[in-house]
C-alpha cells in the first residue's frame, strides 16, 4: 500500500546560522497576490497613525537664565555643548547630554546681542549692548582664576550681530555699519555702509566663505564680499527682515525671516524675487536656522511657536509649542541633524527632536529597515485623503489657531477683492501679481 | 510707482545736463593743459635759443595761465588787471587769443621731424578725455562688477547642487574621514614620533645603518633607486630576461618531473652513481682550487650523515622493509634487497673518526626523538604544546596502557606500530613548528601595524563584499528588471519634480492645524473617520463607476464614455483611480473535487451518491433562480421610474370610480431616458453594481496629485508594491532606501570646496574620455 506522507527538507526552511536572514519560501508571482495594494494601504495607514501617536518632540528644558534668552551659539566641534546669552548680559555654557549648565559668566552689561564660536572651537566671541566685542576661552577657568575675556574691543557704537568666518581669523559685526574685523586688530579692517544706519544681523556664507549678508532696518537685505570695498547688492522688501541664514549645502541660497510673518528663500544671484515664500507663522518671525543637511530649516516666531519648513516647501511640515513657551527669540538646529534648540523669552532653552516621532538611540537593523519601509509607504500613499489627514494634523494653541484662521480669512477676502476689481476693470489694467513678487519692493544695484 | 519713476527720470536728466556742462568746461581745460605740456617740452628743447624767442614763448605760457585762472575762478573776472598780468610780470598782449601749436613750433627751426609729426598728430586728434564719473555712479558700477564676480563664483556650485538634489541617497557627513589613522605607517602620521627606548633606538640605528626600510611597505633605498633609474628600454630588456629565465625554469621543471616519473631502478642507480662520481670529482677539484669551499662541503656532508643517522631511513623500518622482512624467509631476492639497504645505511652513516660509545649513542638515537636537539623557543616556553612532544608522549603512554589492557601478544607488530607513530609524530612536529612560526610572524606583523592592518582588512572585506554584491546585483538585475521597471519610472518622475522649478510638493501642503491633541490610536481613528467630511471640498459627486472587480469586466464601451458629460471627463475619476488598478487575476484554483482516475466506476457511484445527498439537503434552495431574481430586482431599481403627472378632475370629470382618460394619461406621463446599458447586461451570472460605495470613497483620492501627469501614472505608482511580501530582498532594499542618511553623533560640516574640485575632476575626466573616444 502506498502511503502519502508530508515530507519536507529542512534545508528549505532552516537557516544555517542564526545570523542568516530567515528563509521565506515565497512565490512572488503577482497573480498570486491580488490584494497587495490594499494590504500596503493598511500598513501605510497604521504606520501613519503610529507616527502621530509616537510624536513626542519635546525632550528637555534647560533653565537657569534670569532673563530672556537673546542669542545662542552652537559649538563647532562638540555636539553636546551649547552657548546661550541672555538679556541681562549673562552667558551660559550648557552640556546638552547632561542637560545642565556647565559655566556661567557675566559677559556684558545689558543684552548679549550676538555670540559665535570660533571655527576651532577653543574660544567664542560675544557682542553686547555695552559697545564691546569680547573673546572668551571655551575652557572653564580653573579654581581661583577669574572669568576674564581673552580680548576686548571697545567699539564706537552698539553692535547688534556677530558672525565668524569659517576658516580664517576674521569676523564680522553689524550695528550702524557692517564691520569686518581681524582677530589680531582692535579696529575693523573694513566697514561697509550703504545709506543705512542700523543692521540687525550679519552672517557669513558657510560655503563661499568670503561672502556675507546682512539684514538692515530699511527693510533691506544686503550682500557683501569680504574682499571688495563696497557691498554687492541689496533687495528692499515690504517689511523688515530680522535674521538670515545661508544654506550650508547649497552655496547661493539663503533664507530670511521677516516681520510680515513669512520667510523668504532667495537665490543670491537673482534677488528680484524670492525662490519660495514660506508661510504659516502668525506673527513676526524672529530667527531661522538651516539643518546641516540643507534640506530643511527651523524658524522661531513671536507667536510662541517653532516651525520646521522643507527648504522648497511653502508650508511647514511641523509646528512645536508648549504651554509655557513664550516668544521664541532664537533657534538652532544641532550639527548632527537630530535636535532643535529654541531659546525663548521666559528664560528657558528647549531641546526638541528634529523628527518628532523618531526613536532616539541606536536602531537594530531590522528596526531600521521596517522604519524605512513604513516611511516609503507613507510617501507612496501620501495623497490618499485619510493618510493625508492624519499626517497633517497638528494641535495648536487656541490663540494661534484662531489667529491663523483670521489670517486665512483676511487673505481670502483680499484675494476676492482683487479678483472682483480685476473683473470690473479694463482687461490688462489690474495685473496678476504673484505672491513671490508681491513682497519685493526693489533691487538696488 | 509711475510718478515716482518719472520724478527720478527728471532728476536724472537734470543731473546729466549738469554733468555735460561740467564735461565741456573740463574739455577746454584739458585742451589747454595738453598744449601747455607740449609747449613746456618745446621750451626745454629751446633753452639755448635766443632771448626773443624765449620771451615769446613765455608770453604764450603766461597768457595760458591767465586764461586758466579766469576759468577756474569766476571771481577773477572782476579785476581786469589780474587778467592781463602774468605771473612773470609781463603783459599778456594777446591774452584773449588761443595759442596755436604752429605759433610755437613755427619759430623753432631745429625741431626734429619725428617730434613735429607727433605734435601734429596730437593736434589733429580732437578727442577729449571724459570727465570722471560721479562718486555715486562709480560706486554703483564697482558694486555691479563685484556682484557679477561673486555671482559667477557662486554659480560654480550649480552642478554639485543639482547632483545632490537628484541623488537617490545622500549620506551625511559628506566628507567622511576614516575613524583611525589613514593608510601608511603610523610614524608618518604622527609627526612627533621618535624612537625613545634604547631598544628602539638601537633597532632604528641598525636599520638605518644597513639602509633597510623602516616602514613595512617601503622599498629599500637601493630598490627605490633602481626603480627610479630603470628606463623603458632597460625595463624591456629586463622583462625579456625574466621571461627567458621563467621559460628555462619551467623547462627544467618539466624535465625533472619526467625523470622522477621513470620507474626503472637501474636508471636511477646509474644516475645516482654518476652524480656521486661527478660530485667526488668536483670535490677533488675543489680541494685544490678552493680549500675553504671544500671544507664547507665536507661539513655539509657530515651534517647529511648526521641527519641520516638521526632518521629512520634505510633502517628497514618502512612499509616496504616490513613486507620484505616477511618475505625474507622464503625469498632470496628480498633478503638481498634488505641487505643492500642496510649496506646503504651503513655507508651513509659511516664516520671517519669512530667514537667510543657509538653503539650507545645509536641506541639512544633510536629512543630519543629528533626534537630534543631543537632549541627551545623563548616566547612560548610556557606553552607545553610548543615544547616539542611532551604531551604527545603522554598520549603515547596512554595508548600503550590501553594496549596493555587489551593484552595483545603480537609484540613485533606493536613495535612496528610504535615506529609508525614516531613517523607520524615527526610529521606533527613539523606541522606544529610551522604553526608556531606562522603565529610568531603574525604577532610581529600585528605589533607593527595593528590598527592599520585591521582597517585595511575591513576595507578590503567591505570592498570585496560590495564587489560581490555588485556582481550578484548584476546577475539579479535581469531577474528584477521587470519589477523595477515600473518603480524606476516613478523614481525618475519624482526626480523630475525636484528638478522642476515648481515647488508645491505635497509635503509642503499646509498642516491641518486644529485644537485637538492626538494622544492615542483611538484619537487617530477618530481623525480618520472625520476626515472625509473634513477634507472633502465641495466637489461634484464622482460619477457612478464600476466596483472594484475581477477581470471579468469587459472594458466599458467607447460610446458610453462619449455619452457622458464633458465635465466629468475632465475631473479625475476617483473611482477609476483605485478600482482600475485591481489586476486581471487568474488564480490557479485548486480543483475542489477530484475526478477519480483509477477507480472510476466506484468513484462515479460515490459522486452520484454525494450529489444526491446534497440535492436532498438543499432541496428548497433554488440558488440560481434566486440569483436571477436578485439581478432582476437590481436592474429594475436602476431603471428610472415613469413619472405620472396626470391630475384627475382637470378638463374632465373627477371623483370616485372615475379614471382619467387614456389620452390624458398618455399626455402627462413622462418617460425618463433609458439608463446607460448595464455592464452585466451580457453576463448572466454576475451582478455589477455601479453605485458609489461611501465606505470606500473616504479612502480614495479625489484629484490627481501634483507630480503625476495622468491618472494612469498615478495608478501604476500605487500599484507597485514595496514590501518584502511581494518583492525580493534586494529589490526591497533598493526601493526602501531613505533619501537622507546621517551618522549618529557625527557633526555635519557645511559643503566644502573640495566637493567642487571633486565634481570638476569628475567632469574633467568625463570630457577627456569623451575627447578620447572622439579621437578614436
Amino acid at each position: 500500500m502506498k502511503v502519502k506522507v508530508l515530507s519536507r527538507n529542512p534545508d528549505d526552511y532552516v537557516r544555517e546560522t542564526k545570523l542568516d536572514i530567515q528563509r521565506v519560501p515565497r512565490n512572488y508571482d503577482p497573480t498570486l497576490h491580488p490584494f497587495e495594494v490594499s494590504r500596503e494601504y493598511t500598513r501605510a495607514l497604521n504606520a501613519t497613525k503610529l507616527d502621530r501617536v509616537f510624536a513626542k518632540p519635546f525632550l528637555a528644558s534647560l533653565d537657569g537664565h534670569r532673563d530672556g534668552v537673546n542669542c545662542m551659539a552652537k559649538h563647532t566641534t562638540s555636539l553636546s555643548t551649547l552657548l546661550s546669552g541672555s538679556c541681562d548680559g549673562e552667558v551660559r555654557v550648557w552640556n546638552l547630554s547632561k542637560r545642565e549648565c556647565g559655566r556661567t559668566l557675566q559677559a556684558h552689561e545689558g543684552f548679549v546681542r550676538g555670540m559665535v564660536v570660533r571655527f576651532c572651537g577653543t574660544s567664542f566671541f560675544t557682542v553686547g549692548d555695552d559697545k564691546t566685542i569680547k573673546q572668551w576661552k571655551m575652557e572653564t577657568p580653573g579654581y581661583g582664576e577669574e572669568e576674564e575675556p581673552l580680548n576686548t574691543i571697545l567699539g564706537k557704537t552698539v553692535f547688534t550681530g556677530l558672525d565668524h568666518h569659517r576658516k580664517d581669523a576674521v569676523f564680522a559685526t553689524c550695528g550702524q555699519q557692517v564691520d569686518i574685523w581681524d582677530e589680531q586688530r582692535s579696529s575693523p579692517i573694513r566697514s561697509f555702509t550703504w545709506g543705512v544706519d542700523s543692521f540687525s544681523s550679519v552672517s557669513f556664507n558657510p560655503v563661499e566663505t568670503e561672502l556675507l549678508a546682512s539684514c538692515a532696518s530699511d527693510r533691506s537685505i544686503v550682500l557683501y564680499d569680504m574682499r571688495e570695498s563696497a557691498p554687492l547688492k541689496k533687495v528692499i522688501m515690504t517689511m523688515r527682515s530680522n535674521t538670515l541664514c545661508w544654506n550650508p549645502m547649497e552655496a547661493y541660497y539663503f533664507t530670511s525671516s521677516n516681520e510680515d510673518y513669512n520667510l523668504y528663500t532667495y537665490d543670491m544671484r537673482y534677488l528680484d524675487r524670492p525662490i519660495t515664500v514660506h508661510m504659516d507663522h502668525v506673527s513676526a518671525v524672529l530667527d531661522v536656522d538651516y539643518s546641516p543637511t540643507g534640506k530643511e530649516f527651523v524658524s522661531a516666531s513671536f507667536d510662541k511657536t517653532v516651525r520646521i519648513f522643507p527648504k522648497d516647501g511653502g508650508h511647514s511640515r511641523e509646528v512645536y509649542h508648549t504651554k509655557r513657551m513664550q516668544h521664541v527669540i532664537c533657534v538652532k538646529w544641532s550639527a548632527d541633524n537630530k535636535y532643535i534648540l529654541s531659546g525663548s523669552d521666559e528664560m528657558n532653552i528647549r531641546l526638541w527632536k528634529a523628527n518628532a516621532s523618531e526613536k532616539l538611540g541606536v536602531l537594530a537593523p531590522r528596526e531600521r529597515e521596517s522604519r524605512n519601509y513604513s516611511q516609503k509607504l507613507k510617501e507612496k500613499f501620501q495623497h490618499h485623503p485619510q493618510i493625508r489627514r492624519i499626517t497633517h494634523h497638528r494641535h495648536l494653541p487656541k490663540n494661534v489657531y484662531h489667529q491663523s484662521k483670521e489670517l486665512r480669512i483676511m487673505k481670502e477676502a483680499r484675494r476676492r477683492k482683487e479678483r472682483n476689481v480685476r473683473k470690473h476693470s479694463k482687461p490688462g489694467t489690474v495685473p496678476v501679481v504673484s505672491e513671490k513678487a508681491k513682497h519685493v519692493v526693489t533691487v538696488v544695484k | 510707482m509711475v510718478k515716482v519713476s518719472e520724478k527720478k527720470k527728471s532728476v536724472k536728466k537734470s543731473s546729466e545736463e549738469e554733468e555735460e556742462e561740467v564735461r565741456y568746461g573740463e574739455e577746454e581745460e584739458e585742451d589747454g593743459e595738453l598744449r601747455g605740456e607740449g609747449d613746456e617740452e618745446e621750451g626745454d628743447e629751446e633753452e639755448e635759443e635766443d632771448e626773443r624767442k624765449r620771451q615769446k614763448l613765455l608770453d604764450a605760457i603766461g597768457s595760458l595761465g591767465g586764461r586758466r585762472k579766469r576759468r577756474k575762478r569766476s571771481q577773477a573776472e572782476r579785476s581786469e588787471a589780474a587778467a592781463l598780468m602774468s605771473e612773470f610780470t609781463v603783459n599778456a598782449e594777446g591774452g584773449g587769443d588761443k595759442v596755436q601749436l604752429s605759433d610755437l613750433i613755427g619759430t623753432a627751426d631745429r625741431v626734429p621731424a619725428k617730434t613735429r609729426k607727433q605734435l601734429e598728430n596730437l593736434q589733429r586728434v580732437r578727442k577729449s578725455i571724459q570727465s570722471p564719473l560721479s562718486r555715486r555712479e562709480s560706486d554703483r558700477i564697482q558694486r555691479d562688477v563685484a556682484f557679477q564676480k561673486a555671482a559667477s563664483e557662486v554659480s560654480r556650485w550649480k552642478e554639485v547642487i543639482r547632483q545632490n538634489q537628484r541623488a537617490e541617497q545622500l549620506v551625511f557627513p559628506l566628507h567622511q574621514d576614516p575613524p583611525g589613522p589613514g593608510p601608511g605607517p603610523v610614524e608618518r602620521l604622527v609627526s612627533g614620533w621618535r624612537a625613545r627606548t634604547p631598544l628602539e633606538e638601537e633597532v632604528f640605528a641598525l636599520l638605518s645603518a644597513n639602509k633597510q626600510p623602516i616602514h613595512d611597505p617601503v622599498l629599500t633605498p637601493r630598490e627605490e633607486a633602481s626603480v627610479r633609474a630603470m628606463s623603458l628600454e632597460e625595463a624591456k630588456v629586463r622583462r625579456a630576461e625574466l621571461q627567458k629565465a621563467r621559460a628555462l625554469q619551467s623547462y627544467y621543471e618539466a624535465r625533472a618531473r619526467r625523470e622522477r616519473k621513470i620507474k626503472s631502478k637501474k636508471y636511477h642507480r646509474v644516475q645516482n652513481k654518476a652524480k656521486r662520481k661527478e660530485f667526488l670529482k668536483k670535490f677533488e677539484e675543489m680541494v685544490e682550487a678552493d680549500p675553504a669551499g671544500a671544507l664547507e662541503e665536507l661539513h655539509r656532508m657530515e651534517v647529511a650523515r648526521m641527519k641520516e643517522r638521526m632518521s629512520l631511513k634505510h633502517q628497514n623500518s618502512g612499509k616496504w622493509a616490513k613486507s620484505k622482512a616477511i618475505m625474507a624467509k622464503y625469498d632470496e631476492g628480498a633478503r638481498r634487497a634488505m641487505q643492500q639497504q642496510l649496506e646503504v645505511n651503513k655507508e651513509l652513516t659511516q664516520k671517519v673518526v669512530t667514537s667510543l660509545n657509538e653503539e650507545e649513542e645509536e641506541e639512544e638515537e633510536e629512543v630519543l626523538p629528533g626534537f630534543v636537539n631543537d632549541a627551545e623557543r623563548g616566547v612560548d616556553s610556557s606553552n607545553p604544546w610548543m615544547r616539542g612532544k611532551l604531551s604527545e608522549e603522554r598520549k603515547e603512554a596512554e595508548e600503550e596502557e590501553e594496549e596493555v589492557m587489551e593484552t595483545v601478544d603480537l609484540t613485533v607488530e606493536e613495535e612496528e606500530e610504535e615506529e609508525e607513530e614516531e613517523v607520524k609524530e615527526t610529521e606533527e612536529e613539523v606541522l606544529l613548528r610551522e604553526f608556531d612560526s606562522r603565529r610568531k610572524l603574525r604577532q610581529a606583523e600585528e605589533e607593527r601595524a595593528a590598527s592599520d592592518r585591521e582597517e585595511e582588512e575591513e576595507e578590503e572585506e567591505e570592498r570585496a563584499a560590495s564587489d560581490r554584491e555588485e556582481e550578484e546585483e548584476e546577475e539579479e538585475k535581469a531577474a528584477s528588471d521587470r519589477e523595477e521597471e515600473e518603480l524606476s519610472e516613478f523614481t525618475t518622475l519624482f526626480r523630475g519634480i525636484s528638478d522642476a522649478e515648481k515647488v508645491a510638493t505635497d509635503s509642503a501642503a499646509p498642516l491641518q492645524e486644529g485644537l485637538i491633541r492626538i494622544r492615542t490610536l483611538e484619537d487617530v481613528d477618530l481623525l480618520s473617520q472625520e476626515a472625509p467630511d473634513d477634507e472633502a471640498p465641495p466637489l461634484p459627486p464622482p460619477p457612478p463607476l464600476p466596483q472594484p472587480s475581477a477581470a471579468v469586466n469587459p472594458p466599458p464601451p467607447a460610446t458610453e464614455k462619449t455619452g457622458k458629460p464633458k465635465k466629468r471627463k475632465r475631473g479625475i475619476e476617483l473611482k477609476q483611480v483605485l478600482t482600475k488598478d485591481t489586476k486581471a487575476i487568474k488564480v490557479p484554483l485548486a480543483p475542489t473535487v477530484e475526478d477519480g482516475e483509477e477507480d472510476g466506476e466506484e468513484d462515479g457511484e460515490e459522486d452520484e451518491e454525494q450529489r444526491g445527498l446534497i440535492r436532498e439537503a438543499f432541496a428548497g434552495d433554488d440558488v440560481v433562480s434566486d440569483f436571477l431574481k436578485d439581478k432582476r430586482k437590481q436592474e429594475d431599481s436602476g431603471k428610472p421610474a415613469v413619472v405620472d403627472l396626470t391630475l384627475p378632475g382637470w378638463g374632465e370629470w373627477g371623483g370616485t370610480g372615475l379614471k382619467p382618460s387614456r389620452g390624458k394619461r398618455r399626455r402627462f406621463r413622462v418617460k425618463a431616458a433609458p439608463p446607460p446599458p448595464r455592464k452585466d447586461q451580457h453576463l448572466p451570472s454576475v451582478i455589477i453594481s455601479e453605485k458609489r460605495n461611501s465606505a470606500i470613497s473616504g479612502h480614495q483620492v479625489n484629484s490627481l496629485p501634483f507630480p503625476f501627469a495622468n491618472p494612469a501614472q498615478f495608478e501604476s505608482a500605487v500599484r507597485t508594491p514595496l514590501g518584502r511580501t511581494w518583492n525580493t530582498e534586494r529589490t526591497v532594499k533598493k526601493v526602501v532606501k531613505p533619501r537622507v542618511v546621517t551618522r549618529m553623533g557625527a557633526i555635519i560640516e557645511p559643503m566644502q570646496r573640495e566637493e567642487l574640485m571633486k565634481d570638476r575632476k569628475r567632469a574633467g575626466g568625463k570630457t577627456t574620455l569623451d575627447s578620447l573616444t572622439k579621437k578614436h
